[in-house]
């Protein structure tokens, strides 16, 4: 029995890890100031990238990469229209998720019917052998531990160096880093880039580890889905892997507890992850001033030095 | 205003009510005159041609229909259209546009079918896996539970742990029917063997289905078999060293050892006889629910775990269903309350086999409502 739970919470593991990726960038970008909606658009770029190298080069490594520069281009376009030609981010960020959509799908045709051999789980040596634990916590993929890595790096980065300190200050009040003589748009390009970095990565663990194969809009949904968690996380990195894999386990959860047969409507399971997580932002918006309070104060509002 | 510019005007509005009339008659008459020449068939996928599993081989329908007439017909589709309000609007554009014939090929279609076919009733429709029909609308459908029946019978004989996985999208009477066609066979081999049933409720989601294989995985199944569109849960029983069946199209390049066989949807001679009767002129509304004789349903070669006593039992089932002396819902069949429904030697008959909404004994859990 506790095998059966020990191999949920793997499953566990692996449905919250593309969550992480592309909830993460979207942190940093929004937290300078910039809403990207395209977050769907980037991940099926990541993914398609990243298969087609994948099995072009056969090396998963040079997928992994493929992916993330996919993204990098990406959201490179989606700055220069939001950034350089100020156009509305919210239009341009759905726009951006509409060209992923199709141009994955364009790009992915000859790639459906292939299969790939997925990324090896990576054991620590020694700390892998114990018991529960073991199995659990250290036998992941290379992307996974990268998954905490980078939560980590980005927490300590926000709160704790020079640069992190700017790109909230961007974010929270451009006018007033300008006027410092901070360079806001040079800062919201490089969040920008690091956004659709990490979400091309995102994407190329969905096509490379999750199900490794390409099928059109593979992603079903996980772009929005960071989004919200992203505010769920009250732009904070900590509650956005909990968020993360709150949502996860939930949805994995509920698959276990029909196979187990339990008795409640197979709809209303499916439905039971974004009912938790509504469930927990109204309990987390009780007090309306913290939302306010945390939200970067610009986000969304385009940046113009001159004016 | 001053008498030249109201001139002006009117003459402006005239001739943008003239050209408008000329515009609208053109694009009719294009339309009239493709009637004569070429047959514009329309097909409304519910999913991604790329799935390689239902919209995969309806596509391969649409192309069979292009290598036999050649230059007598022109398709159109659109892909991954969703059921509901869209898929009106889908139907709709494809019939305003000068179609002759459309395919809608899902379920959910079933309704926005109808409605469309009402307010163009020169134009025929063909809806699959409906039950609704109208003068020009002809429903059609395969009996999957017909291979249903013989990948239960081969499940029966290839579990070990008497679990055996099977992941469903919406609990509608087809999905329901296949569960069952399946857990009967299964138990007339193996009387112990139990079926767990999870739902996606989607028909395609690789990444959602992956996870459900993986699930049944962990609680116990060593084997699975999908009612969804996407190859992901063979591919994660192939990556775990479970057995699998494939659904609507061959996925044995996603799962080689894994897959004992598939069900493979066939719809290229159906798909031709009908746009030939609509060339004829001799096409009709009708409802055909064709199954294993017909070609409809069919097989890949058995993968290559399957021992031979298992295919050879397998073919066994195949005969018997094309000669008529099995039957897949044949008596006595027990609901999971233990009551007998089906007497023994009865057949379930087609009305009650298309509203079926129960589970019958041998599949764990409730069916949802």
């Amino acid at each position: 029995m506790s095998e059966t739970w020990v191999l949920a919470l793997l499953t566990i593991v692996t449905a919250a890890t593309p969550l992480v990726y592309a909830g993460i960038g979207e942190l940093v970008v929004e937290r300078a100031g910039v809403l990207n909606l395209g977050l769907e658009g980037l991940l099926l770029g990541g993914a398609v990238a990243a298969f087609a190298v994948a099995h072009l080069s056969g090396s998963a490594t040079l997928g992994i990469l493929a992916g993330l520069f996919a993204g990098v281009l990406l959201s490179a376009l989606f700055a220069f229209l939001t950034l350089t030609l100020q156009s509305s981010q919210v239009a341009t960020g759905l726009a951006l998720t509409i060209f992923g959509i199709g141009l994955s799908a364009l790009i992915g045709q000859p790639l459906v019917g292939i299969a790939f051999a997925g990324l090896p789980s990576l054991a620590v040596p020694g700390l892998s052998g114990i018991p529960v634990l073991g199995a659990l916590l250290f036998q992941h993929d290379v992307l996974v531990y990268g998954s905490f890595a980078l939560v980590g790096s980005v927490a300590w980065f926000l709160s704790r160096s020079r640069a992190g300190l700017v790109l909230r200050a961007v974010g929270d009040s451009p006018e007033a880093a300008h006027a410092l003589g901070y360079p806001v748009i040079r800062v919201r390009y490089a969040a920008t880039l690091f956004g659709g970095a990490c979400a091309g990565v995102g994407g190329a663990y969905l096509s490379l580890v999750y199900t490794p194969m390409w099928v059109e809009n593979m992603s079903a949904g996980r772009g929005w889905i960071a989004l919200a968690l992203v505010v769920f996380a009250i732009w904070q990195p900590g509650r956005l892997l909990f968020g993360a894999y709150l949502f996860g386990g939930i949805s994995i959860l509920q698959l276990h507890g029909q196979a187990m047969g339990l008795a409640v409507p197979s709809q209303l399971m499916s439905m039971l992850p974004y009912a938790t997580t509504i469930l927990v932002l109204v309990l987390i918006s009780r007090d309306g001033g913290r939302i306010r309070r945390n939200a970067p104060a610009s986000i969304g509002r385009p940046f113009h030095p001159t004016l | 205003m001053s008498p030249s510019f109201t001139s002006r005007r009117r003459t402006l509005i005239g001739a943008a009510a003239l050209l408008a009339t000329l515009a609208g008659g053109l694009s009719i008459a294009p339309a009239a005159l493709a009637q004569d020449g070429v047959t514009r068939v329309g097909f409304v996928y519910v999913g991604p041609v790329g799935d390689h599993g239902w919209t995969y081989r309806h596509d391969l329908g649409r192309q069979a229909i292009e290598q036999q007439f050649g230059d007598r017909v022109e398709t159109t589709f659109v892909e991954s259209v969703a059921e509901g309000a869209d898929a009106e609007r889908v139907i709709r554009n494809l019939a305003a546009d000068g179609h002759d014939l459309i395919f809608t090929t899902s379920f959910g279609f079933m309704n926005p079918t109808i409605k469309v076919a009402r307010d163009f009733p020169d134009v025929k429709f063909e809806h699959a896996t409906g039950y609704k029909r109208g003068d020009n609308v002809s429903t059609y459908s395969a009996r999957f539970y017909e291979g249903r029946a013989v990948l239960g019978t081969m499940a029966g004989m290839m579990t070990k742990t008497n679990t055996v996985g099977y992941i469903g999208s919406f609990p509608i009477p087809e999905v329901v029917r296949g569960i069952n066609a399946f857990t009967i066979a299964m138990r007339k081999v193996n009387p112990e063997a139990e079926v767990k049933v999870v739902w996606v409720n989607s028909w395609y989601d690789p990444g959602k289905e992956a996870d459900a294989a993986k699930t049944l995985i962990d609680q116990g199944v060593d084997l699975i078999t999908q009612h969804t569109d996407s190859p992901a849960p063979l591919q994660v029983a192939q990556e775990r060293g479970v057995l699998g069946f494939g659904q609507a199209s061959d996925m044995a390049s996603f799962a080689p050892e894994s897959q004992l066989t598939s069900i493979i949807d066939d719809w290229d001679a159906y798909y031709v006889s009908r746009v030939q009767a609509v060339m004829d002129g001799s096409w009709e509304s009708q409802d055909v629910w064709y199954g294993i004789e017909d070609g409809m349903v069919a097989f890949p070669d058995y993968g290559p775990n399957v021992p031979d006593d298992v295919a050879e039992a397998a073919e066994l089932v195949k005969e018997g269903i094309v000669s008529g002396t099995l039957h897949p819902f044949q008596g006595p069949i027990m609901d999971q309350a233990g009551n007998e429904v089906v007497a023994e030697g009865d057949v379930l008959g087609d009305d009650v086999l298309l509203g079926m909404d129960y589970y019958v004994e041998g599949v764990q859990g409730a069916l949802p409502k």
